[in-house]
Order: structure tokens, then C-alpha cells, then sequence
């Protein structure tokens, strides 16, 4: 019972929360590496352009619980969702035309390209806090639970409850089910292939007949639907908050950079690996220790080998090693 | 003549690499372009390709005149090209490589893919493989291949054997041979002068970047002066 009881304890405070965080970190991710592979720059205005998708995700949801259109236990945010993708698309490739085209054409280094896409930031930053406000906006609804802690105690008989929240599975499901769809176009379809020929070998790309401005748009069209279905994801599962965005961006870019930058497969595996070693090193084990070990051997301490305070330290610690020891990412093989 | 470039002239800047250089080759010929290192040979293949901007010259392919068309609409018109370098796309399958060779193509290319098999039997074992875990001589047979999906008329070739052994030159020459009986122009950059006369129906020999000697394979490789500047003794 007490095995059952650390199980439980694990899977409520470690593993649901992290399969979460995970999912969203793995949409982000994927979305910078798509970008790298093909526009060979790390994006620094990924984190409010997925500020400014959620943004108008949450407007278009008021307006249809203004109109009375809710999708019942689901939250309606989901219905919103596509008039979020199509603003976002929009733009994007209007960021494209207006700044990030005169660089490329120009063949800049990738880094002042970095310095543009830290301008196009501040200047998205701006516009959401104007037209939303810098402050919280909640605007949940649907079904909060699907299971609640105290039911799952009385089901199950054990002490400790597993809470799970429709948000969170509805993150999870969702994450899955973009990714899966995502790899199938990438690895499946002609147009999917010509993007990781463009990514891999540009010059052969160009020999072999592939249009590159077909490319970048196909590109930025992807990419503006997964930064929507991630924020969308994250603003339900935590709250919306402008900053929250860009605070994400470097989780975001440690599993991007896990993965091998330039890899979806791998930036999808590097979410999960930051969310879980985030989250399992800030949780403190104290309760966990006394359900396993004998009572002589239980802590007396926390067990708490990092402070929260300190979680994005950990993203930057393994960002760091990774460059250092592994520069190619933890996972060997395709690189888009 | 099928193709022909007349009076290449270009370079890049304000300096001339290739004066005055011509070339001319049929269909179900294979034409070498040899010569001393830095004689201008990969730079002449890029100006046939419309890859670097000429000041002078014509390139006439089948009685059209491609000189002002972009190197895409080159490709387009029936010209293929094989890099000397990263020539292969190292994260994608065999197969992968061989379906963007034919990007271009919107018909069915299972059956030139089935074809490209027939040639280059290695390659139907190891279709699933991603073309960066093959061997040297393996990535040059995709290379080849691939550059063989559109169906082209003229395939250009840089340096097929460079940093290859003897035994898999060979084996590449063997490949050529059989390019050339499928009524393919062949026109190919080498280092490995004297193998590559050896199977060439003429040759071109580029000393600083004009047009030195040209003539058929064997006149080139039996000629003593030639044989003593450039072929090694």
C-alpha cells in the first residue's frame, strides 16, 4: 500500500504535470527547429508570436462565449483555434516580407538575423500587452476535473490522490496527435520531404528543382499553427500572461537544443526531457522517502534538490552541457 | 551538336577564370574536361550550368539558346548537374534522394525509381538507408542517380571519382559507361585524366582557363607532348 501510495504520490506531482509541461515545451520546440533548419536562424520571436496567437485565440473565445457558443465540457478555446492559426499565419509571413526577407536576400549571418528576430520580439511583446494588457487573463471553461484527488482517494482506498485535469489531457492528446500529423507531412509527403532536403543540402535542393520560396512559406504556415496550438495549450493549462511567453523561450530553446537543433523528432523527445528534469528536480521527495524507506532511514530534510525559484536555471545547466558535450543534440540521426 | 557552349568568358569580380572557351558534346557521347588544377574546369562546368554569370559566350542546348535562362530553368530544359561536393542529401533516404531528384516530375516516378534500381543494383538493398551512412562510393551512385530522375538530356559531372579508391573509380566509370548507352550527353570534370580518357569519347584539356587541346580519347592519351604535361608521363 505504501508502494502504491509513492506511485501515486510520483504520478500526480511528477509525471501528469511533466507530460504536460513537456508537450507544450515539445510544440515550442519544434516550431524554433523547423525555423533553424530552414530559415537557419534561432528565432527569438517564437515566444510572443505564441503570445500573440493565444491572444487571439482568447479574443475570438470571448466573443463566441459573448454569442453563447461553447463546446460544452471541452473549453471553447479549442473552437477559436483556427481563426488563432490563420491571424497567425498572417503574420508571420507579413513578418517575413517586411524584415526577415530583406536579410536573407541580403545572405546576413545568422546572427544579426538572431538580432532581428530579438527586435520583431520586443515589437510583438508590445502589441499584445497593448491590445490585451500586461496582467493575468484567465477565460477557462469546460469541465476543470476529470478526476479529482479526493475522488481518486475514495475510488482507489489510497492516501495520496492523483488528480487529473481536463486541461492537462486535453494538452497531452492534442500534442500528440499535432506531432503525429506533423511527421507523417514531414517524412510522408513530397512537399514534407523537399522541406528536409531544403534543410539538409540547400544547393541540391536548388538543383534538383525545389522552389525555396515555397519552402520558407511552407515553413512559417507550420510553424504559426503549432505556436498557436502551443500557447493555446499552455494559457489553458496555467494562465495567459504576455511575459509568461517569452519566460518559456528558454525551455523552449534547451529542448530545442537537446534534440539537435534542426531535429523535430529530437526536439519533441527534448520537451519531455526538460519538462521531466525540471519538474523532478524542484519537487520535493520528503513524503515520498517515508512511503518507500524503512521509518529509521526517513529524511528529515525536504529532499528538495533545487529550489523552484531556480527551475530555469536547470533548462540553461542542461542547455550549456548539452553544447559543450553534445553539441549535435543527445539523439543520434536525422537532423531535419 | 546536341549541346555546345561557344566562347565562355567570365569570372568572378573583375577577373577572368575561362576566356574564350568552348565545348561541345552529343547525346551517347561522354566528353572530359581535364586540365592542371585551377585551369578553370569546375568554373567553365558552372557557367554551362548558368550558375556563374558570363561576360561573353552562348550555351545552346538542342538548337535553343539557354544562355539567358536561370540555372532551375536549365534543369527545366533537360540539364543535370552532379556537384563534385555534398552532392547528396545525407538526411534523407536513398529512396528520399531519389524522389527529390524528381521533384520536377509530377507523374508517377515509381517506375524511374524501379529503373535507377535496374542500374544501380546497391541501391535497392539499401533504399530505407539514410544516403549519409553509405559509403563514398555509394553516396556518388545516389548521386548519380539522383541527378538521373528528371530524365535529362545532358548530365554534367564534377569530379565523379574525387577522394575515391582505384577500385570504386572504376566502378563509377563502369556506371558512366552505362549512363552513356541510355542516349544521355555526358560531359564530366575529372582529375583522373588518363582513366577518364580512357572512357571518353573526346576530350577538352583547359590550360589557364582557355581551350589547349581537344580531341578524341585516345589521340589525347596517345599524343606525347600532352601525355608528358598533363597525364603524367
Amino acid at each position: 500500500m505504501d508502494f502504491l501510495n509513492a506511485i501515486a504520490l510520483l504520478t500526480n506531482y511528477i509525471i501528469v504535470p511533466a507530460l504536460t509541461y513537456g508537450s507544450q515545451l515539445a510544440l515550442g520546440a519544434i516550431g524554433v527547429t523547423l525555423i533553424y533548419g530552414v530559415l537557419r536562424f534561432a528565432n527569438f520571436a517564437y515566444g510572443d508570436l505564441m503570445a500573440f496567437a493565444t491572444m487571439v485565440v482568447i479574443l475570438t473565445t470571448w466573443y463566441l462565449q459573448s454569442l453563447g457558443i461553447t463546446l460544452g465540457f471541452l473549453p471553447t478555446a479549442l473552437l477559436a483555434l483556427p481563426i488563432g492559426i490563420i491571424a497567425t499565419i498572417i503574420l508571420s509571413l507579413f513578418f517575413d516580407k517586411t524584415v526577415f526577407k530583406y536579410y536573407r536576400d541580403k545572405k546576413s549571418e545568422p546572427v544579426i538575423l538572431i538580432v532581428v528576430s530579438i527586435g520583431v520580439m520586443f515589437i510583438l511583446n508590445a502589441i499584445v500587452r497593448i491590445i490585451i494588457g500586461p496582467g493575468d487573463v484567465i477565460f477557462m471553461d469546460g469541465a476543470r476535473f476529470i478526476i479529482k484527488a479526493g475522488e481518486f482517494k475514495k475510488m482507489s482506498g489510497l492516501n495520496e490522490g492523483i488528480a487529473l485535469k481536463s486541461t492537462q489531457v486535453i494538452t497531452f492528446i492534442t500534442t500528440i496527435i499535432t506531432c503525429s500529423i506533423l511527421f507523417y507531412f514531414l517524412n510522408k509527403t513530397k512537399t514534407g520531404k523537399s522541406m528536409r532536403a531544403y534543410s539538409n543540402n540547400e544547393d541540391l535542393a536548388l538543383l534538383s528543382g525545389i522552389d525555396p520560396t515555397k519552402i520558407i512559406i511552407y515553413t512559417w504556415v507550420i510553424v504559426s499553427i503549432l505556436a498557436t496550438i502551443a500557447g493555446t495549450l499552455y494559457c489553458l493549462d496555467k494562465s495567459f500572461k504576455p511575459l509568461s511567453y517569452w519566460n518559456n523561450l528558454l525551455p523552449i530553446f534547451a529542448a530545442t537544443i537537446v534534440g539537435g537543433i534542426g531535429n523535430p523528432l529530437g526536439a519533441f523527445y527534448g520537451g519531455f526531457v526538460i519538462a521531466f528534469t525540471e519538474i523532478g528536480l524542484t519537487y520535493a521527495y520528503k513524503k515520498f522517502l517515508v512511503y518507500i524507506l524503512p521509518e529509521q532511514l526517513e529524511p528529515s530534510s525536504l529532499v528538495q534538490y533545487i529550489s523552484t525559484d531556480y527551475k530555469f536555471a536547470i533548462s540553461f545547466a542542461i542547455l550549456v552541457t548539452v553544447l559543450i558535450y553534445r553539441p549535435n543534440g543527445i539523439f543520434k540521426g536525422k537532423v531535419i | 551538336m546536341y549541346f555546345s557552349a561557344r566562347n565562355l568568358t567570365g569570372g568572378y569580380g573583375g577577373v577572368n577564370i575561362i576566356e574564350e572557351c568552348s565545348f561541345e558534346v552529343n547525346q551517347g557521347e561522354i566528353v572530359s574536361i581535364l586540365g592542371p588544377n585551377g585551369a578553370g574546369k569546375s568554373t567553365a562546368m558552372k557557367a554551362m550550368l548558368g550558375i556563374l554569370n558570363l561576360k561573353e559566350g552562348e550555351v545552346i542546348l538542342d538548337g535553343k539558346d539557354i544562355t539567358k535562362l536561370k540555372t532551375q530553368e536549365r534543369i527545366k530544359a533537360g540539364i543535370s548537374f552532379v556537384p563534385q561536393t555534398n552532392n547528396i542529401f545525407t538526411e534523407l533516404t536513398v529512396k528520399e534522394n531519389l524522389e527529390m531528384g524528381a521533384f520536377l516530375n509530377d507523374g508517377n516516378i515509381l517506375a524511374r525509381i524501379e529503373e535507377m534500381y535496374d542500374l544501380f543494383p546497391i541501391m535497392n538493398q539499401k533504399k530505407d538507408q539514410l544516403a549519409g551512412e553509405l559509403s563514398g562510393g555509394q553516396r556518388q551512385q545516389v548521386a548519380l542517380a539522383r541527378a538521373l530522375m528528371t530524365n535529362p538530356k545532358v548530365l554534367m559531372l564534377d569530379e565523379p571519382t574525387a577522394g575515391v579508391s582505384p577500385v570504386v573509380m572504376d566502378e563509377i566509370f563502369e556506371h558512366i559507361l552505362n549512363i552513356k548507352k541510355q542516349n544521355i550527353a555526358v560531359l564530366m570534370v575529372e582529375q583522373n585524366a588518363r582513366q577518364a580518357l580512357a572512357i571518353s569519347d573526346r576530350g577538352y584539356i583547359l590550360v589557364t582557363g582557355r581551350n589547349a587541346y581537344a580531341g578524341a580519347g585516345d589521340y589525347l592519351l596517345n599524343d606525347n607532348e600532352i601525355r608528358k604535361s598533363f597525364l603524367g608521363g
